[in-house]
């Protein structure tokens, strides 16, 4: 039986007093007999209310059916703060739904409980629908936090798109304490956007908002602009500005603690604009702690613009095939680095740019190598160079070239040397 | 006390190395052996025509070997729930004699014709051959549960001793102690069938089948495999290049999974030829790197009935995939517009084996790379057209590869065409298996529909006209899966950040 953890849990508000106080109370009439019973009926509604938070929701469905005071702990608001819609049709998924009465139900009794809502749907058009659907009726909500989910193909694109901001706006006027928006692969465009804004400026920490193709630059700048408080923010690369990363870095505004940009290929070819060195350096003096999370998809030859000066960026991921050349440049200009993933490369050892990566990015912890090759010596350099900061070192077994130095079985040893602990690469069956 | 022994081939078709066999031989007045098939059942298991035709193939090379031994091989057409009464009772059996099958529905099987062999007063006798170790024991050694990574399995077998020696081939004086009454209408009650009786249609001329089923081909090819590797003097594992990806007469897995070839002889042979060229130092467990991941599937399936499925799996990411038959169909075809892709998936259906690195990247594709259906129906696809997919094998890569069990890293992206391209520049491969390509130049071959037009022209072949146009954009497709695969594995370590932004995209080798 899998234990389902609420979401944010240390947000909820505790609500019980402790266990103990409550025990003495419904044992003290059957003490008095000589036996030590426990009335079940009669446990007090903060015990059973801390009781059923650990129930996964079917659990505590059956135990709500058991008697009177039992159901009324099951609508208790405090059991109903978060709520995950899991929205699938059997001819697009494997996995269950939540039972449409239970949703009706919700709506009907608790919608005004609900404070941390998320929607899970799959690829068909008809689960977005249902989740819409839901969406347009919490009028009486105050959300705090909102996630629509593809599990899937993003079938939210696939709505019609007033449909979808018609329920999405629902929920952004209603609530007004929005503080966790996330609405990756959406029609969400800048007029919703400026909604949301106009209603829950204050309290928005976190966005999340990548593969939304119909927001603008100026959409998001508007944003950025008066909502101060926000922290987090995820979108795709030709949303950046330096008009973005300055307003981020404007005195009003709270330190930035996250920022994911992912730079995506549309057509082969494509020309991508570049952000300035001074607005990267604006956001580093503002929130010299932050995270800056780059996660590109773009053919080799498109890498031109990228890279060419220093870039605060910490966590990178290479989705495809990139270049030796652009891993050196990566090596020369990221001095922040924390966090390297490297799908593929080609047939050319990266001895050289794995070196100068050891030597110039002192923060780097974890590296993943995909596709690539590398020496066994240079790689044997890298992990001496890096030492014991690399926390997480995967390597696919093919990516090991061995050389008059080392073998493949010598490798492990020496490589679990430098790191204090033992390694080996990861390995994919040869069957 | 008259003994009848009967030997009962279902894997381990050999005469090699068959402990079971030379049970059923000592001592005994008559010995048959036989091997159960049922026709009517072939048309509806998922099995493929050269798997049947490999099958076949198989047991005629066993029947001819028997014949110089003056038996014959039994193909007794039934179930074995329905054949073994009568045949315990019309050959008066007092033993029957197998090699143990270690996977959960041979298991299951077994158990019930032991306990039916047992009320007819039939003694059974089951040898452990089709893997180096028994599974059990190395289940015990790891604390009572089979290790789930590689590199644990690795350690315990390190402390094994090595596996039992293979036995000898059974000689003519083991069977001239015993005699095989040979009916004169043998061939038709017990002959080996047909692909037509399986209700396959073949045609004339259709011989040109690359992998040769039987036990005399295995040998044969053992010999050439390790003079092969004499020759080279080599034993690290071989970078693919481009010649890897075709069938290789030296390959060795479709005899391994049918038993026609004992892994303990090829275990053993490997072992001898490494020391004599390396002067007596003990090889490294690497050298056997094929026949380890075979035991380590074996090993993990053992005891684990849901093991080819997802929903019960208690190794299982449960993982929301796609329902989408659509575009499992396209890509079982070989119609995905990716000529990489598909000329892997022509290769699989027309000859039955494709090279590991080909499986890694059809197998990416179809689950966490691209189309992000379960890899329970790329599995059934495999069964049906893969020479050496057997259960526990296929069920257990085909998780590894989907990342579904295993702590597998799921960072890794095979692209489908970048790989291709990287592994066989000259396109050689793509051409052979999708001859329409054929007139395509190096540089657009493996993605032609960004070939301008008039390359396409001069190549007569049209992508979206004459081959398809690629089914889904590669770029947006891996980024969306990357997502999904962090969305699942982030619930599943309840994992705590900064914030919920955190990236987790290489999570912690547990």
């Amino acid at each position: 039986m899998k234990r389902r953890l609420s979401r944010d849990r240390e947000d909820r508000p505790s609500s019980c007093k402790g266990p103990a106080d409550s025990c003495k109370r419904v044992r003290q009439p059957a003490e008095d007999s000589g036996d030590v019973l426990p009335d079940w009926a009669r446990l007090p509604q903060e015990m059973l209310l801390h009781i059923f938070q650990y129930l996964p929701l079917l659990d505590r469905a059956f135990a709500s059916q058991v008697c009177r005071g039992w159901n009324e702990a099951f609508h208790m608001p405090e059991l109903w703060r978060c709520f995950e819609f899991e929205l699938n049709q059997p001819a697009s998924s494997y996995l269950k739904a939540t039972h449409p009465d239970l949703i009706k139900q919700i709506i009907k009794r608790h919608s005004n409980h609900l404070q941390y809502v998320s929607f899970k749907v799959d690829s068909s058009t008809e689960s977005a629908e249902a989740a819409c659907d839901i969406l347009s009726q919490l009028v009486n909500c105050s959300l705090k936090t909102l996630g629509l989910i593809s599990t899937a193909r993003p079938s939210f694109m696939e709505l019609p798109k007033s449909h979808f901001i018609s329920a999405l706006t629902v929920v952004f006027v209603n609530s007004k304490s929005l503080s966790s928006l996330k609405i990756d692969d959406t029609p969400v465009d800048d007029p919703s956007l400026k909604v949301l804004v106009a209603n829950n400026s204050d309290t928005l920490k976190l966005l999340k908002m990548s593969s939304c193709p119909h927001v603008s630059p100026a959409g998001i700048l508007c944003v950025a602009d008066q909502c101060h408080g926000l922290r987090e923010l995820a979108l795709n690369y030709h949303l950046l500005s330096d008009e973005l990363l300055l307003a981020l870095s404007s005195e009003k505004h709270v330190h930035l603690e996250h920022l994911r940009i992912d730079v995506v290929s549309e057509n082969p070819g494509q020309q991508f604009h570049t952000i300035k060195k001074s607005s990267w350096d604006a956001m580093v003096r503002h929130s010299p702690k932050f995270n800056l999370v780059m996660y590109f998809f773009l053919y080799e030859d498109e890498f031109g613009p990228f890279f060419r000066d220093e870039i605060p960026v910490t966590h990178l991921y290479f989705g495809r095939s990139v270049s030796k050349e652009v891993l050196g440049r990566v090596g020369m200009n990221c001095p922040r680095l924390v966090e390297l993933v490297v799908c593929a490369n080609g047939l050319r050892p990266l001895d050289e740019e794995l070196i100068r990566i050891a030597e110039r990015c002192q923060h780097l912890s974890a590296i993943g190598l995909g596709e690539c090759e590398v020496s066994c010596s240079a790689f044997v350099e890298f992990v001496k160079m890096c030492g014991r900061r690399l926390s997480q070192l995967s390597i696919m077994e093919e990516v090991l070239i061995p050389d008059h130095k080392y073998s493949l079985d010598e490798i492990h040893w020496e490589v679990s040397k430098h790191l204090g602990r033992v390694w080996f690469p990861d390995m994919m069956p040869t069957w | 006390m008259v003994v009848n022994s009967v030997h009962w081939f279902r894997k381990g078709l050999r005469l090699h190395d068959n402990p079971a066999l030379q049970e059923a031989l000592n001592g005994a007045d008559t010995v048959r052996c036989v091997y159960i098939l049922d026709p009517w059942f072939a048309g509806s298991a998922n099995v493929g025509i050269n798997r049947w035709r490999f099958l076949l193939e198989s047991l005629e090379d066993l029947d001819t070997s028997l014949r110089k031994l003056n038996s014959r091989l039994f193909v007794v057409r039934g179930q074995p729930a329905d054949v073994f009464p009568r045949l315990f009772k019309e050959w008066n059996v007092t033993r029957l004699t197998f090699e143990y099958d270690s996977e959960p529905y041979g298991k299951e099987r077994d158990a019930a014709i032991i306990k039916m062999a047992q009320e007819y007063g039939v003694e059974t006798l089951v040898r452990n051959t089709h893997t180096l170790y028994s599974p059990d024991r190395i289940i015990e050694m790891n604390n009572h549960s089979p290790p789930l990574t590689f590199k644990r399995f690795q350690a315990i077998v390190n402390r094994l001793e090595l596996p039992r020696k293979p036995l000898p081939t059974i000689t003519q004086e083991q069977m001239a102690r015993c005699r095989t009454r040979i009916l004169d209408n043998h061939d038709e009650r017990y002959g080996v069938p047909s692909l037509e009786e399986l209700g396959f249609k073949t045609f004339k001329g259709d011989s040109s089948h690359v992998w040769k089923g039987g036990e005399t081909e295995a040998l044969e090819r053992l010999n050439k495999h390790l003079d092969r590797k004499a020759w080279v003097a080599n034993f690290e594992r071989p970078r693919i290049n481009a010649q890897s990806l075709f069938a290789s007469p030296t390959g060795l897995s479709p005899y391994l999974r049918f038993g026609c070839l004992s892994c303990r002889v090829f275990y053993y042979n490997l072992r001898d030829l490494y020391m004599k060229l390396r002067r007596h130092s003990s090889p490294p467990l690497s050298l056997f790197g094929q026949l380890l991941w075979r035991e380590f599937f074996y090993t993990a399936a053992t005891n684990n009935p849901n093991f080819d499925r997802m929903e019960g799996n208690p190794i299982c990411v449960q993982i929301p995939w796609d329902h989408n038959p659509e575009a499992l169909a396209k890509w079982a075809e070989g119609r995905t517009g990716f000529p990489w892709i598909d000329a892997i998936m022509t290769q699989l259906r027309q000859e039955g084996w494709i090279h590991h690195l080909a499986r890694h990247a059809v197998a990416c594709f179809l689950t966490r790379g691209d189309l992000w259906i379960s890899w329970e129906s790329g599995m059934k696809v495999f069964e049906e057209l893969l020479l050496d997919a057997d259960w526990s094998v296929n069920a257990g890569s085909w998780m590894w590869l989907s990342c579904s069990a295993f702590f597998q890293q799921f960072f890794h992206c095979y692209c489908p065409v970048g790989f291709g391209r990287r592994t066989d520049p000259s396109g050689d491969y793509i051409r052979r298996y999708i001859p329409k390509l054929k007139d395509y130049p190096n540089r657009y071959i493996y993605e032609p529909w960004n070939a301008p037009e008039s390359v396409q022209k001069e190549a007569n072949c049209i992508v979206g006209v004459d081959y398809p146009k690629p089914m889904i954009n590669h770029a947006e497709s891996s980024r969306l899966n990357i997502e999904r695969m962090k969305q699942v594995y982030q619930q599943l370590s309840h994992y705590r950040g900064l914030s919920e932004l955190k990236e987790v995209l290489l999570h912690k080798s547990w």
